[in-house]
This record gives C-alpha cells, sequence and structure tokens, in this order.
C-alpha cells in the first residue's frame, strides 16, 4: 500500500487526481478499523493531517465554514453556538479520545448511514464543499447521499470543507444507543427550526440506507407551527408529526435492533425534540420582543 | 531495613503489608502506566507469526484440504492440517471430543481447520486465501431445546466420530443430564406420569403458583487481551510456550499427547494475562503454536484480533429455562420445579461441571420441602460455550430470583419479606441434601442490604439536567420525560472451588534465606495472576506467616506443581492455602534449626514460637534470635529453608445420577444486590443510578482487592442485564466485535454502596470465602427487578432490549 502525504492543498489534490482510488485518512477513526478488520485494501492512502486549511474554521459570509479535518472535539468546545445540532451530535460520538481525533469531514466521507453529524447536517441544511484539480463545487447535503455509502463526492475529489448556515431557531440532536456511551446509533434524529425563514429541517440517521430527511413531516410541521407566538402545537400536532417522522424511515431489523423498534423511537425522538424546540423557541420570540 | 533498627519492645508487631492490609500490586504501576508487558508483546528477533484458516459454516462436511498454492506464498515456513499433528488428534478439558485442527467436519463457524506460520502477519493472510477447503455445507444444529429433548434432531456428534473411541458420545446431543429431586418428587422420580401427579397435587395445595420461562443470553468474558502467546523450541526436542492462560499444568497435559511428547518436555510459563473470566480454562492457539515452532524450528507468536477472539474462546452458555414455584399464603414455599437446557455448542468444554452447578443451586438458597430440577447440556453447532464467571449458578439465579419477585408480587408481599420468609442459614441443607456448614447469615444480608441509604431523587441531584445522570446520557434523548425509578433486589449462592470430587489441589514452594543481612522470602507456583490480584495476596501470606517484609513472587510456570485454575473464585483459598501450608512448614524447619543450636529453652513448645519483624520470637521469653543471625547469608553459605507442600480442600462427591444427591461443593458463598435504575420507559432506555452490595466473604484479605472483585463482578452482572450478549442466528455470531458487544462503560456504571461482612468459615485458610463470582450472580436479576418494578413489563430475558421494555416483541 502507499502511502503519500501531501503538504499543501493543491498537492493533495494532485494526489488524488493521479490515484483517484486512493483513501484519503485523516483521524483514521472510521478508515484505520477498517483496514484492521481487513475490511479494505486500497492501494493508497493519502494523510491529510499536514494540510493546514483543512484544520481551519470560521466565519465565510452568513455561514460557518468549517474545515474538513477539524475534530469533533473543537466542534463540541467552538460552535455550539454557531452548530447546536451539530455540537450536540459531536458531543455524542465514541469517546474523549476519539472525538479528538474523528471529523465531521471523515464522517461525509465514510457516508454511513449510522454517521453521527448526518442527521443535523440535513436538518440544518449544511453545504459540503468539495475540490478537485478541476476546481471547487458546493454540493447541499440533502443532495450528497446518494445511495448506501455512495456520495455526489467524485473520484478524484476531497470534501475540503463544511459550510454551516446560521441558526435562526432551535436545532435538537438525539441519539439511541444502548448503553449511555461510546455508541453507533441505533437510530438518531436532528430538528432545526428556522425562524426566519419559517423552514422545517430534519435529519435521520441508522434509519435507511443512507441518511434521510422525513420532508413529509418538514411540511407538515412548517404549515402547522405558530411561527409568531411559538404556541405549543397540539397534542394531535406532534403526534402526528412523529407518525410522519417514523414513515420516512426504511429500517432494516440488525443486531443492533430491530426496524419496528427504530421507527417507535424515531417518532419518540420527534415528538420531544419538537417539545424541547417549541420551548427554545419561545424563549427566543420573547427575547426578540 | 526497618528489621534491623527494631528494638525488643516492637517485636510484638506484625509485620507490615501482611493478611489484612491494602498493599500495593506489584504489578500495579507497571498496568496503569501502560509498560506491563501482556503476552502480546512478545517477540523475538526470529519469531514467525502464526494464523488460522477458520472454518466460515457453522457445520459442513470437510472433503478436502489443498495448502499446495499457500505453501508457494514467498515468507511461508509452514502450512499444517490435522494430518500434521504428531499425537492425539483431539483435546478437551472434560471430554477430549475436540480436533486439535478439523479433520472430516466442522462444527461451529470459526473452528480452526489449518495453521500457517510466516515471516509476517501479512504474508500469513495471504497465505491462508490461498488455502483450499472443500466443504459440504450441512443444516445447523442450533436450537438447543430441541437438541435436548428431541430423539429426533440430528446428532452433532455421531457415535464412533472417535474411531479409537467407539464408545463415545452415547448420550447423542445430551452432553450431561442432571436431574435432582426433594420431597414428594423424590418417591415418583424417574416415572413422568407419577411425577405430574405428585406436582398436580402441591399445585392444589399451593395458594400461590407462579410460573414463567426465562432466557439467557450468550455472555462474553470480554477480556481485553485477545489470545495470544508464543511457543519456542528447545534444543532437547521439547517446546517452551509462553501464553496467557488461566491453568498451565491444564494446558500441559492437553498440549503434551497432541505433540507426541512426555509431559516435561513441554514447558509453560504464564505470559501477562489481559484478564480471563473463564475464558482462558480452554485451549486456544496453545497447541497450534506448539505445532508450528516444533515444524519450523523458530519462535511462533500468535496473537488473535478481536473479531476471531469472538471465535476463539468459549463463551457463557445460553439457558433456556422454565420454572414454577407454589407457596402458601403467608409465602412460605411449598415447591418448585424447573427446567434449565444450556447450550455447550459444538465442544463439551466445561459443560459438564456448568450441569453440575446449574442443577445444584438450581432453585438458590431457599428452604423448598419438594423440588423437581431437569438440566441439561447440549451440543449444537453454535458457538462452543465454558467456563465464565458464575458458571452455571448465574444463569439459574436470573430465574429462580425473578420468580421470588413474580411470587412476591402475587402474595404481596416485599421481594425482601419473602426471601427471608424462605432464607436459608447455617445448617441448612441445598437440594442436593448437602448441608451448608459454613456462616450464611443471608437474612442478616437481606436486611442490611434492604437498609442501605437511598440514593438521592432525580430532583435532589445537583443538576438534575446533566445528560450523564439521564438514561440515554450525552446522547440527549430525554430532559427527564418517561423517567421512571424502579428498585429490586437480588441475590445468588454460588460453589466456590471446584466441585464434584475434584481434588483441584494447588502446590505452592516457599523458600526463606538471608541476603544482604536481610531475610528475603521467595514464593513460587504455578498459579496464574489474571488481573485479580493473587500476586498481592501470595506476599501477603508469606509476610504475615514468616514474619519478613520482602517477598520476591517468582513467575508462574510447570517447573512447580498444579496450581489449579484461576477460577471457580479459588486461589485465595486453594493457592492461599499452599503458600500457607509450605510457610508453616517453612518456619517449623526454623524453629528445629534453632532448636538444634540450643537457642530455644528446652521448655518452650512450638506453639510459643512464631517468626516476626525478621526474628524468631517466644511469646514468653521474647526475641530468641534473628533470622539474619539463624541462617546466615545465602550468598556464604548460609542455610536456605525451601519448602514444598500440596494444599488440598475437603473431598466432595458426584450427584447422583437419579435424585441429583451428594455434598458435591466445597464451600459456599452469597452476595446481596440492590439495584436502583431510572429507565426512559418510552424508549427503552436505562441508567442504572445505583447497585449496592452486601457480601460475606469470611475474611478480607486485601480490602481494596476486595472491592474491585465486587465492583466488578457487579458490572459484569450489570452488562448481562442490559446490554451483554453474543447473538446468534443459524450458528453465525451476528456481533462479534466491541462496536456491536456493548460491555458497560463508565456512564453506566454506578457509584456502589459495599458492605463487606466476615463470618468465617471454619474450612478454609483465614477463614476467607471465594468471592469474585458471587456479585456476578446477583447484580443480573437485581437489576432486571428493579426495571420490571419501573415499566410493569414481565421482561424474561436477559439482558433486557430496548425492545422488551417498550413492548416489541422479537
Amino acid at each position: 500500500m502507499e502511502f503519500l502525504s501531501p503538504s499543501t492543498l493543491e498537492e493533495a489534490l494532485e494526489a488524488k487526481s493521479a490515484h483517484p482510488d486512493a483513501v484519503p485518512i485523516m483521524g483514521g477513526t472510521d478508515v484505520m478499523v477498517e483496514l484492521n478488520f481487513d475490511k479494505r485494501r486500497p492501494p493508497a492512502l493519502i494523510d491529510l493531517a499536514r494540510i493546514p486549511e483543512l484544520a481551519e474554521y470560521g466565519p465565510d459570509g452568513d455561514r460557518t465554514r468549517l474545515g474538513a479535518g477539524v475534530p469533533y472535539t473543537t466542534v463540541i468546545e467552538h460552535l455550539s453556538g454557531r452548530a447546536p445540532a451539530l455540537a450536540k451530535a459531536s458531543r455524542s460520538v465514541a469517546s474523549p479520545q476519539i472525538r479528538n481525533r474523528g471529523t465531521v469531514g471523515g464522517n461525509l466521507a465514510g457516508a454511513s448511514p449510522a454517521g453521527d453529524a448526518h442527521p443535523s447536517l440535513l436538518a440544518t441544511d449544511a453545504t459540503v464543499e468539495l475540490a478537485s484539480v478541476r476546481g471547487r463545487r458546493r454540493v447541499p447535503v440533502r443532495e450528497f447521499f446518494l445511495s448506501l455509502r455512495k456520495t455526489a463526492r467524485s473520484d478524484d475529489e476531497l470534501i475540503t470543507a463544511v459550510l454551516l448556515p446560521e441558526p435562526s431557531g432551535p436545532q435538537q440532536f438525539a441519539k439511541i444507543g444502548t448503553r449511555n456511551a461510546m455508541v453507533i446509533a441505533v437510530t438518531s434524529f436532528a430538528l432545526a427550526l428556522d425562524g426566519e425563514r419559517r423552514a422545517v429541517g430534519t435529519g435521520l440517521g441508522s434509519a435507511g440506507p443512507t441518511p434521510l430527511r422525513a420532508e413529509a413531516a418538514e411540511e407538515f410541521l412548517a404549515q402547522e407551527f405558530d411561527w409568531e407566538g411559538g404556541r405549543s402545537p397540539s397534542e394531535a400536532t406532534v403526534r402526528r408529526f412523529g407518525e410522519l417522522v417514523a414513515a420516512a424511515a426504511r429500517p432494516i431489523d440488525d443486531q443492533r435492533g430491530s426496524a419496528e423498534y427504530r421507527r417507535h423511537a424515531l417518532a419518540v425522538m420527534a415528538r420531544r425534540a419538537l417539545s424541547w424546540s417549541v420551548t427554545d423557541y419561545r424563549k427566543g420570540v420573547t427575547r426578540c420582543a | 531495613m526497618a528489621v534491623t533498627t527494631r528494638t525488643v519492645t516492637d517485636l510484638s508487631s506484625t509485620t507490615k503489608d501482611g493478611v489484612g492490609a491494602s498493599p500495593r500490586r506489584p504489578d500495579g504501576t507497571l498496568k496503569v502506566t501502560g509498560e506491563f508487558a501482556y503476552s502480546s508483546d512478545m517477540w523475538m528477533e526470529d519469531m514467525l507469526w502464526g494464523a488460522t484458516l477458520r472454518s466460515p459454516h457453522p457445520h459442513a462436511r470437510i472433503l478436502g484440504v489443498d495448502v499446495t498454492e499457500a505453501l508457494k506464498v514467498p515468507g511461508v515456513s509452514a502450512v499444517l492440517t490435522h494430518e500434521d499433528v504428531p499425537g492425539d488428534k483431539r483435546y478437551g478439558l472434560e471430554h477430549q471430543d475436540q480436533p486439535v485442527l478439523a479433520i472430516d467436519k466442522v462444527r461451529y463457524k470459526g473452528e480452526a481447520v489449518a495453521v500457517v506460520a510466516a515471516d509476517h502477519p501479512e504474508t500469513a493472510r495471504r497465505a491462508m486465501e490461498r488455502i483450499r477447503v472443500d466443504y459440504e455445507v450441512l443444516e445447523p444444529i442450533s436450537d438447543s431445546r430441541r437438541a435436548a429433548l428431541d430423539p429426533d434432531c440430528p446428532l452433532v456428534h455421531e457415535p464412533g466420530t472417535i474411531p479409537e473411541h467407539p464408545e463415545y458420545n452415547q448420550r447423542g446431543n445430551r452432553l450431561r443430564y442432571q436431574p435432582v429431586r426433594t420431597g414428594a418428587f423424590t418417591e415418583a422420580a424417574g416415572a413422568a406420569g407419577r411425577e405430574s401427579g405428585v406436582l398436580e397435587r402441591l399445585r392444589a395445595e399451593a395458594d400461590a403458583v407462579v410460573s414463567s420461562e426465562y432466557e439467557v443470553g450468550m455472555q462474553d468474558q470480554a477480556f481485553l487481551g485477545p489470545e495470544s502467546g508464543m511457543a519456542v523450541p528447545a534444543e532437547d526436542g521439547g517446546v517452551d510456550l509462553y501464553v496467557a492462560t488461566q491453568w498451565l499444568h491444564v494446558d500441559q497435559r492437553q498440549i503434551a499427547p497432541a505433540l507426541g511428547l512426555p509431559q516435561d518436555k513441554v514447558r509453560l510459563t504464564l505470559a501477562g494475562v489481559g484478564g480471563a473470566f473463564g475464558a482462558r480454562e480452554d485451549l486456544s492457539m496453545q497447541i497450534h503454536a506448539c505445532l508450528l515452532a516444533m515444524r519450523t524450528g523458530k519462535p511462533v507468536k500468535f496473537v488473535y484480533n478481536r473479531e476471531e477472539s469472538f471465535y476463539g474462546h468459549v463463551h457463557r452458555h445460553p439457558a433456556k429455562m422454565r420454572y414454577e414455584h407454589g407457596a402458601r399464603a403467608d409465602g412460605t414455599l411449598l415447591y418448585a420445579t424447573a427446567e434449565i437446557i444450556v447450550d455447550g455448542g459444538a465442544y463439551a468444554s466445561a459443560t459438564p461441571a456448568v450441569v453440575g452447578v446449574a442443577s445444584s443451586l438450581g432453585i438458590g438458597p431457599y428452604e423448598v420441602p419438594n423440588v423437581l430440577v431437569d438440566a441439561y447440556g447440549v451440543y449444537t453447532n453454535n458457538p462452543p460455550c465454558g467456563a465464565m464467571r458464575g458458571f452455571g449458578a448465574v444463569q439459574a439465579c436470573f430465574a429462580y430470583e425473578s420468580q421470588m419477585d413474580r411470587l412476591a408480587e402475587e402474595l404481596g408481599m416485599h421481594p425482601v419479606e419473602l426471601r427471608i420468609k424462605n432464607a436459608m442459614s447455617q445448617g441448612s441443607r441445598i437440594i442436593t441434601g448437602q448441608e451448608i456448614d459454613m456462616p450464611l447469615p443471608m437474612v442478616e444480608m437481606l436486611e442490611r442490604c434492604r437498609d442501605l441509604p437511598m440514593p438521592p431523587e432525580r430532583g435532589a441531584l445537583a443538576d438534575p439536567s446533566d445528560l450523564r445522570t439521564l438514561p440515554g446520557g450525552v446522547a440527549g434523548t430525554t430532559r427527564g420525560e418517561g423517567v421512571v425509578r424502579g428498585v429490586g433486589y437480588g441475590l445468588g449462592l454460588k460453589n466456590l472451588c471446584f466441585s464434584e470430587g475434584f481434588d483441584d489441589y494447588s502446590t505452592a514452594r516457599v523458600r526463606l534465606e538471608v541476603v544482604g543481612g536481610e531475610p528475603v522470602v521467595l514464593v513460587h507456583t504455578a498459579a496464574a495472576e489474571v488481573g485479580q490480584g493473587l500476586v498481592t495476596v501470595k506476599g501477603q501470606i508469606a509476610r504475615t506467616e514468616l514474619g519478613v517484609e520482602k517477598v520476591v513472587i517468582a513467575p508462574s510456570d510447570t517447573q512447580v506443581g498444579s496450581a489449579g485454575s484461576s477460577s471457580a473464585s479459588r486461589q485465595s483459598y486453594m493457592t492461599g492455602g499452599a503458600v500457607r501450608t509450605a510457610c508453616a512448614s517453612v518456619r517449623a524447619e526454623v524453629f528445629a534449626l534453632a532448636r538444634e543450636r540450643g537457642l530455644v529453652p528446652e521448655d518452650l513448645p512450638d506453639t510459643d514460637l512464631s517468626l516476626s519483624g525478621g526474628k524468631l520470637v517466644s511469646a514468653t521469653a521474647g526475641a530468641l534470635v534473628s533470622l539474619a543471625d539463624l541462617l546466615g547469608d545465602s550468598t556464604q553459605g548460609g542455610t536456605v529453608v525451601e519448602q514444598t507442600r500440596e494444599y488440598h480442600h475437603r473431598p466432595t462427591e458426584m450427584l447422583d445420577p437419579e435424585l441429583g444427591q451428594g455434598a458435591s461443593h466445597t464451600q459456599f458463598g452469597m452476595c446481596v444486590h440492590r439495584a436502583v435504575v431510572d429507565v426512559d420507559v418510552d424508549l427503552g432506555l436505562v441508567k442504572v443510578v445505583a447497585l449496592d452490595a452486601v457480601q460475606d466473604v469470611g475474611k478480607a484479605m486485601h480490602p481494596q482487592q476486595l472491592l474491585g472483585q465486587i465492583q466488578g463482578g457487579s458490572t459484569q452482572g450489570l452488562g448481562l442485564a442490559l446490554m451483554e450478549e453474543v447473538q446468534v442466528t443459524d450458528g453465525q455470531i451476528r456481533n462479534p466485535s466491541f462496536t456491536d458487544y456493548l460491555i458497560p462503560t463508565i456512564l453506566d456504571t454506578p457509584p456502589m454502596r459495599i458492605e463487606v461482612l466476615e463470618h468465617p468459615d471454619p474450612h478454609s485458610p483465614y477463614g476467607l470465602r471465594g468471592a469474585g463470582e458471587p456479585p456476578t450472580l446477583s447484580s443480573t436479576p437485581a437489576i432486571v427487578a428493579a426495571v420490571r418494578a419501573a415499566t410493569g413489563r414481565p421482561l424474561t430475558h436477559a439482558p433486557v432490549r430496548p425492545e422488551d421494555i417498550v413492548g416489541i416483541e422479537l
């Protein structure tokens, strides 16, 4: 196996162009596990750890630009205000050691349906920045996941950053695991209320072959929600929202849980996330008034 | 050293760091700083790497194995199959039924078919890809109940499977069937019709009857250090094996015949053991490494990876159980019946002994006048199961404790009250007729446990919104919604040391000499330090018995006699007993030497003498002579006193095959648990808030290590209650990794209030009782009972799954 170690992004993109089947490695928390378990034998690895640009984050217009190599720990410590759902999700990732190494960019590249970052990126309508020797382009996360572990990234492209919109309302993330820390999601859910655009965003993890949105649930809630006053929706509305979220799931039975449980848990998490969001939203409305 | 400056006045002081103190572990600093050499860390310049080709099928006939292409891979030194095993082709702990390398059939997924030695693990992997095995895949026999009870079930081991033993396996899939009958069931024993007649009559007499089926899943020992070791060929034609194991001599006994060598040509030394819990009682890579080392003439190292480890060792037997209890209105138990089926998987391992424990302790420490137990251990094509902490008692305990809770509920009694009502005590006889002839303060333990202070209610927490205090933890699934608290109790009776006629003696060699003017004791045993702390306790005993502070613990190897297994909570008892006995012999020799030299007044009997503070001391006459003066420096021709002694516990009996009667156990231990849980009843997630315990240990040899054992055992039981299960479907493990086989993290492990009682056992050294296993029995039913209390669900499967709590059928 070849080990390529570029020190600039340009070199990295050239390497990726020359070796489209090379696997980029940053924190190594996914790639190394696959190598160690002999699940994958790539012809080459491209080590991205020495490229400064990837490890940076900061404002980008009205959004936050999160370099693909920024570890979860940084997201938790510095971005809980700019990206609340992503920060909550980051906090639920594995152990402190893994959070120090693992990155949102790596999560996107692996595109596991269980990836902890994905539901919040879907719910908040984040954008992936891709680069290659051909140039840079931006793809909404909502169009990024194509099928099981397949994404819109071309073989010669690297993920360079994620662009996180400025929150304009409450954001939630919750994840089911059968122990109280260090678990892969049995299923997970993210919710974002966008008060400015009066839009609702959702994201479902471990609920289908790709991370999913519950679009019918989003539209339903956007219609039903009292965006002016933030009044609590009726019990029937909350229940319906939960049902629509669960209906969007396409889960399977596996060693982590049954499909039926996943649907059930998604409905519960959706109802709870909605009630937390309404409480937070009202606080926001009151503050603005 | 302090010894040389002591005055006569402090001669009575007991030796520092002796029995009852909590000195530091000699290997503690190395372990916490990451410098301890585990078996997987061993390295030799010219060593080869071993690797194992395993069956992908749970059940298949082998039509042919072709290693030609594998041998052509550059860097490969040897590829071996069953044809290359020079001696016995099968081995086993109790039954010699497991092939060293599969012969004509594979009986579980992961069974070893061929082994490779190569210059690099990657080379070995490539070679294994080139071994061609032609399989005819067969239907796996995976239902243990069918294997036990259906006479038409195909056999996992056909009679005559072992040509040199044509009598082999006359019992079909039933490895062992052990009934127990007491009271009215005794007369009716063996006649199904009469037994059901007795049962009908007892049912009619009872005011309350509860019955249920229970299941305990296959638990993994989940040690952190995977199977590993290194075999080094020796010039005398033998082999030296450095290995992480639980019992060096039982390994040696199985390895030598397979290699066609006499026992003394196979020498074992214990390498650093990264946990055991029963999983290292069976062989894994031992014979394979020795075969390859002898074939290649080079050292051969094996290290299993984590997934391979799940296939490479035995697990806790999953159990299917049916229980019925009948009681009078005041709670007095009238009868109990139990059918216990444990799945032994493809090879026998310790299954017969596990059945012996599950049957004899099947009803627990309760006075029941009429008992009918049928316990079965069966062969299937599931992964082999064998020893794990709790050993058959864990499975039965989950069922009988669940039954006691159901009965209490049926009768409107507090669960502790019902248990007290039927509690055994010293002098009681368990269902095998064996008398508990040692203290069993069960009522006191229950009352103490019930009266322990409760943890604060959620509302009383400093920060009730702290996600770490809630079910689901930092994954943020609740802020208190759906959270209901529950409290549950559990207790268990465990046999300690080996049972049923097994003379599991231990041997210790103790040497006393003076080096550099200072007395030094060397303790040499073959006992395996597996993390439990025996290495500390051996030193404590030597200090107490010989009054010498400086004790050196020799590496454990087969150059000294067997110490028996580091299992069954037995090493403090057995190897502790052996060290104590050897010390007593050394001491007697020192006394004799002093008398010979006229240093002891003739009227003083030996009972007046002791060794203390490096001196020979008389209770009446004071210090008589220092050991330094008496023995002289061993480097200058001084006297070396050395004694080797065996220690045997009192003999035990086999259970009789019809009524299950007999004094089969050496010692009994008990732990009582109270669990407090917060359950998210909507999502089925659990946070254990408190897991408090009362345990009688007879004598706390090392109080700090003892607490570690109770905390660890309780946590392992917590794992079985809430998350730990090797999921097996049609003989295939679905979760062979720590990604999907979950064990408790620190966030799952609650604070534990532990009360230790010390009612000495008159039969054991220092009155001690084995302590490692009892908490593993009782914490599981206590936690499940607490979850039942919070949810109202029956919860008959351990571990409890979120689906069970929210009511989704699996």
